[in-house]
């Protein structure tokens, strides 16, 4: 896809992960090769990470064919940031929630970030890397303008419920629109009651899609876990469609 | 992480102005079509004056500002309608096929296609789905919404149907 001179962006949209992925590069822009480069990675990612593929790593890691120590920094890496996860979030994000191993909950957003990475250090000062509606937001939307995000109602109300303004800033949302109840709560192995979709906004995506999935498995726990979250903002809406937030958000937009 | 703001909108009518997208990278964004209300190039614009023929002057259509300067694409005339197909895209979760309706450099229109699904589960996905899509490309001028979080499946299927069209539409122009 060219890039759009008039405004120095460029976008590039990839189908990975079972999902699709977009790159929207603003300007200062980078060469098309960088962006061929961050596709390349996720599909590197994908590789080492799917459970659908019997030969991936993470595969041949369940099946006893390798062992933890055998594995590729970057799994080891990403199986360390689970565990963490786990105690983080007292259980409710894991990566064996569906009894086996499957790290895929951390990986997406892991690898949204190794690719939003991969373009900072490339030059780009303003872009977002969107994973399936998680995003990591690099700078802002143009010279002087936050990125505007919307986020969509999950109740079937044709809206988006809420918009998100800022800079520098991770955004996942999980809930039962997106794939219906597809995240289980890992103590009961049951999709959690009470949510209908919670939003959670921080720094980083891999900790932030992280998180995302650990408050919609904790249902009506998920409010008061995300209050007392540091550096993390939550946005919820309950199954009833009554939407709440967290403290800390800036003044509200218009 | 800097300054984030949330705006919580309980009513259609406070969603108005958000629901808006900017297709950036699209062929006819480059050509600074994808500026100006929903629904211009209709004539129902009312703020418009009619394009003279001084070229010159302020008034003149700049396409290479046009990012900037959302009144300048405005035409008086109404331009010829054509209808594209975009390309079907393969979703896990179902096909998704855009159709767009292109006058001169606006889209006046967007409709769907092919809206399939495998389950009920993505069908009520879909179905919820698209009509914050389609307004937002219907609105795309005041670009106030870089992107959705959420319901990421069809949209992003949406997102790759619609950008062929375009392509399509930007290669009879």
């Amino acid at each position: 896809m060219p890039a759009d001179e008039a405004f120095g962006s460029a976008r590039r949209v990839e189908q990975c992960m079972g999902t699709v992925f977009t790159f929207d590069v603003r300007a200062p822009g980078v060469p098309e090769a960088v962006l061929d480069d961050a596709v390349r990675l996720l599909h590197e990612i994908d590789a080492t990470f799917s459970t659908y593929r019997a030969d991936s790593e993470i595969s041949r890691l369940a099946r006893g064919e390798l062992t933890p120590t055998e594995c590729s920094a970057d799994v080891r890496e990403v199986l360390d940031r689970c565990a963490e996860l786990t105690a983080d979030t007292d259980g409710y994000f894991s990566a064996y929630a569906a009894g086996s191993l499957d790290p895929s909950g951390y990986v997406k957003g892991w690898a949204i970030e190794q690719a939003s990475d991969l373009l900072v250090a490339a030059g780009s000062e303003n872009h977002c890397v969107n994973g399936g509606g998680d995003m990591q937001c690099v700078g802002g939307a143009g010279a002087g303008r936050p990125w505007r995000m919307g986020i969509a109602h999950p109740l079937g109300v044709h809206e988006l419920v809420a918009t998100v303004v800022g800079c520098d800033l991770a955004i996942a949302t999980s809930g039962i629109a997106e794939r219906g109840a597809h995240v289980l709560d890992p103590h009961t192995a049951t999709p959690p009651r009470g949510l209908a979709s919670v939003t959670v906004v921080g720094a980083r995506i891999g900790l932030v899609d992280a998180y995302a999935t650990a408050a919609f498995a904790m249902g009506e726990r998920a409010r008061g876990w995300l209050e007392a979250l540091p550096g993390h903002y939550g946005f919820g809406v309950d199954s009833d469609g009554t939407a709440w937030s967290t403290g800390q958000w800036g003044e509200p937009a218009d | 992480m800097k300054r984030v703001l949330l705006s919580v909108t309980g009513t259609v009518l406070g969603l108005v102005g958000l629901l808006s997208f900017k297709s950036h990278g699209s062929p006819l964004g480059a050509a600074g079509a994808l500026a100006g209300p929903a629904g211009a190039g209709s004539g129902s614009v009312a703020p418009q004056p009619p394009r003279t023929t001084h070229r010159s002057n302020s008034q003149s259509s700049g396409r290479g500002n046009a990012g900037n300067h959302h009144h300048a694409v405005h035409r008086s005339a109404t331009p010829t309608s054509t209808t594209l197909l975009g390309r079907p895209i393969q979703t896990p979760y179902g096909v998704v096929q855009v159709r767009v309706t292109v006058a001169g450099s606006h889209i006046t229109k967007v409709s769907y296609a092919q809206l399939t699904a495998f389950d009920g589960t993505s069908q009520q996905i879909n179905s919820y789905a698209a009509p914050i899509l389609v307004r937002q490309t219907m609105q795309a001028q005041s670009a106030r919404i870089d992107g959705v979080s959420g319901a990421s499946y069809t949209s992003a299927g949406y997102e790759q149907s619609l950008q062929s069209a375009l392509d399509k539409a930007a290669g009879l122009r």
